[in-house]
């Protein structure tokens, strides 16, 4: 501890350097490219090394494709059966760790339910050898004859790549055969990619492609939008949602907490897309921007304060002055139980420090909250974000392509030609953004960080620890791999994935409940314990006698 | 209903697993390995399978699992993972610097044919294996087997590390199997109370059930050392505790050294701490003291007292072989009776041994390797219950079916104190006892109308 002693100023270049002094001269190199100080530039941000392959042998939070496909943007689909084709494990590792909340509602054709089942094709040695797919079509038409489900999602896993199952073919087949259920693949091998960010890519364009327009029927609502990256962890989608009713907004379709198939199929019918998790979904927003015409808005409702202003981003997109004013109306009746709870909690959380290692946009959104407790972000960065993440939107243009990311496909999208139909005219649009509306548009984590603070992408357990050691947060937020080699420092430590067993931490109710997880952790008396009476004062200069 | 969709009706299934009863094997591979002091397990594959192991088992054990991965990218897939494990290497005895790294292949590595035993040649020649360093590996396809297996085969690979010096330590092997960290503090305490001297390895206490003291430490102080690994082919003989679990270890350093062995149930249980108790009396030629058997009165007279109230209770299990074999048996010789019992693992020979411990039992017992909780749900359905023992997963049969549930192996996701409560040996049998008890009885309470309601009981 005495290096952490000298660094009580937190100068950024030296910790820094003590990140990165023990590493071998190679990985030094790549690391010092990934941890960035934040400084305002004339035009934008310092560039920062994102999206790259982890280093072999150093402990990594980061996950694979298939985590990303099956686990965070399939997984919260209750009504379709995710059907896992490998061995056991991928998909019992996904099932239900994620804490996804679900409402089916009552029991019938209409509450279906698959959230709390694991399917597999559990493949053995034989499959290996011989192939998997007669395997995969009979476990297709055995979830079928047990279920009869609308659709069925079949998601590779390392081996089926390797050993060449055509996934895709099969699911086709049997979409034919079946009839009347929807069978579609994602080849979302785990080796794919460097991070959980492709399996985001690849199950975004297959939902696209096989799903989203599917349904024509019309969906009902003045003020229809869809909520592109919630996924309902520890019920923050149903917070959301019931802010959206009680201000007459139509959710058309949430990608895809709580998620239907329906939902998916439907989502064509919006008006507007409004972007949470903007590194998991953005292929979405852009693809239903490009062939059915509607625009999206980057949104946060982490934080009351984000809440608010992306509920006023919505109404101002409508230009309708009755919700413009049901909103405001939202907001006043919502924010006087915000603002007490802050009141009472302020004073116990202000001044203290966080860090965040999460996600590729949960960093950025927390950072509201912990503003709202008056506690200042000092370090953060994501787990698997881009450049775009970071840096904001704006440098899109310029993110080399790897040969990483080249093997992620690319779908080509274009305007429907029956059902395009652009939501704004260029001149509508041009009149809101100039109203301070943006479009298409993300400015990322760094702008909003002060300057000086260390941005770090993809993060180890190794510079974790130092990082802890070095600048001594009040408190840390990653997941659950490091929840406890951080509390054992004696740092409280929140998990942002799954929120230990929290939430919801979205909308108005969920930022207070967010405050007093906060206040619990920082002001608990347990990190008090961590030395015994006797270790305060270890030295006994003779013995004592009994009064 | 959670499990709305689960059908009475039973219909066989070829190839769909609904709500496994197992999972792949180097999440057992990396827990054994957890159980070697100073060891750092990696996970040659791609990074996800790391991260889920790392994930779930720090889920289930509320401690710090560190573990290095391979991280493997598509040309990795394609190109073999040689040269990611050979830069993992120089990363982490570089970095974190452990005394032994344990390596463990998954499904992706197995595939393409990677051959282990050869790339750590090729590294300890180009030197990235420091000097004084060691490094291990087991072969864990997860299309093979499962968890427990996995486990079983990097307990195997412990045993490239005995070292015979021709002079008997004479100390007594133990290989516990996949059992909580208390467990195995609670194994070294009857093997020292019997004055056996002993090597149990792998020894997740001290490990995996660290204390808070403001300072993290990657290699905390328990552990089997490396030096009682090498040991191992000294020793008297082992007992391998579990034939899926510990036995091809065993029966390894059998034949490798000549170590001789003998292959028991998990001590769960009387009867099956019993056998254990005298299997160590006699390899060790030592009495048993009054303390243990003062400890197996307590365990007969818990069984007298509470017997009224579990006469004749069904029970259904889902969970691995070893630890369903010895709560059988368990709950046999309390006049309970599994009724329906499942495990995921593989294995002809589970189901034939659950049909001798039953055999006598006055009612059919359905039995499946290679089963599922689907079917154990659909059973239950068919003939109900009146308790279910299995890991958390069982909480969802549970809710639905209103019968209450013991959580008792792995993984347990949503309680604590298993890591801290053994369940082996007379005293851990006395915690089984009381954790049946109030399951049953917490159950009666809040069922019996107010007539019936009683303050004695």
């Amino acid at each position: 501890m005495g290096a952490a002693e000298k660094l009580v100023q937190w100068n950024p270049t030296d910790i820094k350097a003590e990140l990165i002094k023990k590493y071998p001269p190679k990985v030094a190199r790549k690391r010092a490219k990934q941890i960035m100080i934040n400084e305002a530039l004339e035009n934008g941000t310092p560039e920062i090394t994102a999206n790259v392959r982890t280093i072999p042998g150093i402990i990594t939070m980061r996950g694979c494709t298939y985590a990303g496909c099956k686990g965070v943007i399939m997984g919260p689909t209750r009504d379709i059966v995710n059907l896992v084709h490998g061995p056991i494990g991928c998909s019992f590792y996904a099932w239900l760790t994620r804490r996804n909340q679900t409402d089916a509602g009552p029991e019938g054709p209409a509450g279906e339910n698959f959230m709390n089942y694991c399917f597999s094709t559990d493949m053995q040695d034989q499959d290996i050898i011989f192939g998997g797919e007669k395997k995969l079509e009979q476990a297709i038409q055995e979830a079928y004859d047990l279920f009869h489900p609308k659709s069925i999602a079949v998601f590779a896993t390392c081996p089926v790549g390797l050993i060449g199952d055509d996934i895709h073919t099969i699911s086709r087949q049997m979409k034919e055969k079946l009839g009347d259920c929807n069978v579609y693949a994602f080849s979302c091998e785990g080796y794919k990619g460097v991070s959980q960010s492709a399996g985001h890519h690849i199950a975004n364009n297959q939902v696209f492609r096989h799903i989203v327009g599917e349904n024509d029927e019309p969906v009902e609502g003045k003020y229809k939008i869809n909520l592109l990256g919630e996924y309902n962890i520890g019920g923050d989608g149903f917070e959301i949602d019931r802010i959206f009713k009680k201000c007459g907004i139509t959710n058309v379709s949430t990608f895809s907490g709580n998620s239907t198939y329906e939902q998916f199929a439907t989502a064509h019918q919006a008006d507007l897309n409004a972007v949470m998790c903007h590194r998991s979904i953005n292929y979405v927003a852009d693809m239903l921007e490009t062939k059915f015409g509607i625009p999206w808005i980057k949104v946060n409702f982490i934080g009351a304060e984000a809440t608010a202003k992306s509920l006023r981003k919505i109404a101002a997109y409508f230009e309708d002055q009755e919700l413009i004013d049901t909103v405001e109306a939202v907001i006043a009746e919502e924010m006087p139980d915000v603002d007490a709870a802050a009141t009472e909690i302020l004073p116990r959380t202000g001044g203290k420090t966080a860090m965040m290692f999460v996600g590729g946009s949960r960093a950025h959104h927390y950072k509201e909250l912990f503003d709202e407790l008056g506690m200042k972000t000092i370090s953060a960065g994501y787990e698997f974000g881009h450049r775009d993440d970071y840096e904001g939107r704006r440098v899109l243009p310029h993110i080399k392509v790897d040969a990483d990311s080249r093997n992620i496909e690319e779908i080509v999208v274009e305007a429907d030609e029956t059902r395009f139909s652009p939501r704004k005219s260029e001149e509508e649009l041009k009149a809101l953004e100039e109203g301070g509306l943006k479009f298409k548009d993300y400015e990322g984590l760094a702008p909003d960080l002060e300057e000086g603070t260390l941005i770090i992408d993809d993060l180890n357990q190794y510079e974790a620890e130092k990082l802890v050691e070095l600048m001594k947060p009040d408190i840390f937020c990653a997941g659950i791999k490091e929840k406890f080699s951080i509390q054992k420092l004696g740092v409280p430590m929140k998990q942002l994935h799954s929120y230990d067993s929290g939430g919801p931490y979205a909308g108005f109710k969920g930022a207070i409940n967010f405050y007093k997880e906060i206040d619990r952790l920082v002001n608990s008396r347990v990190w008090s314990y961590m030395k015994a009476p006797w270790q305060e004062n270890p030295q006994l200069s003779g013995t004592y006698v009994w009064e | 209903m959670l499990l709305r969709h689960t059908p009475k009706e039973i219909s066989e299934r070829k190839a769909l697993t609904i709500n496994p009863a197992k999972t792949c094997q180097p999440i057992g591979a990396m827990y054994a390995a957890l159980g070697i002091h100073g060891c750092l397990p990696h996970s040659h594959g791609s990074q996800g399978c790391c991260a889920y192991h790392r994930s779930t088992l720090t889920r289930h054990y509320k401690e710090p699992i560190s573990a290095a991965t391979s991280s493997f990218t598509e040309g990795a897939s394609v190109f073999g993972g040689q040269a990611n494990l050979t830069q993992a290497f120089n990363n982490i005895f570089t970095v974190y610097n452990p005394e032994i790294v344990a390596v463990h292949t998954t499904c992706l590595s197995e595939t393409i044919g990677d051959d282990l035993p050869q790339i750590r040649k090729k590294a300890i020649t180009e030197g990235k294996i420091p000097e004084g360093k060691y490094v291990i590996g087991a072969s864990t396809p997860s299309y093979v087997g499962s968890h427990v297996t996995g486990f079983s085969n990097m307990v195997k690979a412990m045993t490239e590390l005995a070292e015979p010096t021709g002079k008997k330590n004479g100390k007594v092997n133990i290989i516990p199997g996949w059992v909580e960290p208390c467990d195995m503090e609670e194994l070294k305490r009857l093997t020292k109370l019997m004055g056996v001297g002993t090597i149990l390895f792998p020894d997740t206490s001290g490990v995996l059930n660290s204390p808070l003291t403001g300072e993290y430490k990657m290699f905390p102080a328990g552990g089997t050392t490396i030096a009682e690994l090498k040991s191992t082919a000294d020793s008297m003989g082992t007992l391998a505790l579990g034939e899926w679990c510990s036995a091809d270890a065993a029966r390894q350093l059998d034949k490798q050294h000549k170590v001789p062995c003998k292959v028991l149930d998990m001590p769960f249980g009387l009867k099956a701490t019993d056998r254990f108790i005298e299997a160590l009396r006699t390899i060790a030629g030592v009495n048993v003291p009054e303390e243990i058997m003062t400890e197996r009165g307590q365990l007969v007279d818990l069984i007298s007292d509470m017997h009224q109230y579990f006469y004749h209770k069904k029970v259904a299990l889902a969970g691995d072989p070893d630890q369903l074999i010895a709560m059988t048996e368990f709950l046999i010789s309390i006049d309970m009776c599994p009724v329906h019992i499942v495990t995921g693992t593989p294995g002809k020979k589970f189901e034939k041994r659950i049909r001798e411990i039953t055999a006598d039992m006055p009612f059919e017992v359905n039995v499946k390797a290679k089963g599922d909780f689907f079917l154990l749900h659909q059973w239950m359905k068919n003939e109900p219950v009146d308790l279910l023992i299995s890991n958390t997963y069982g909480k969802y049969i549970a809710r639905d079916e209103d019968v209450p549930l013991i959580r008792w192996g792995f993984p347990i996701l949503d309680r604590q104190g298993h890591q801290y409560f053994p369940t082996v040996g007379y005293k851990g049998g006395l915690r089984l006892l009381e954790k049946i008890l109030s399951a049953i009885m917490d159950r009666k309470d809040r069922d019996d109308p107010e007539t019936k309601f009683e303050l004695v009981l």
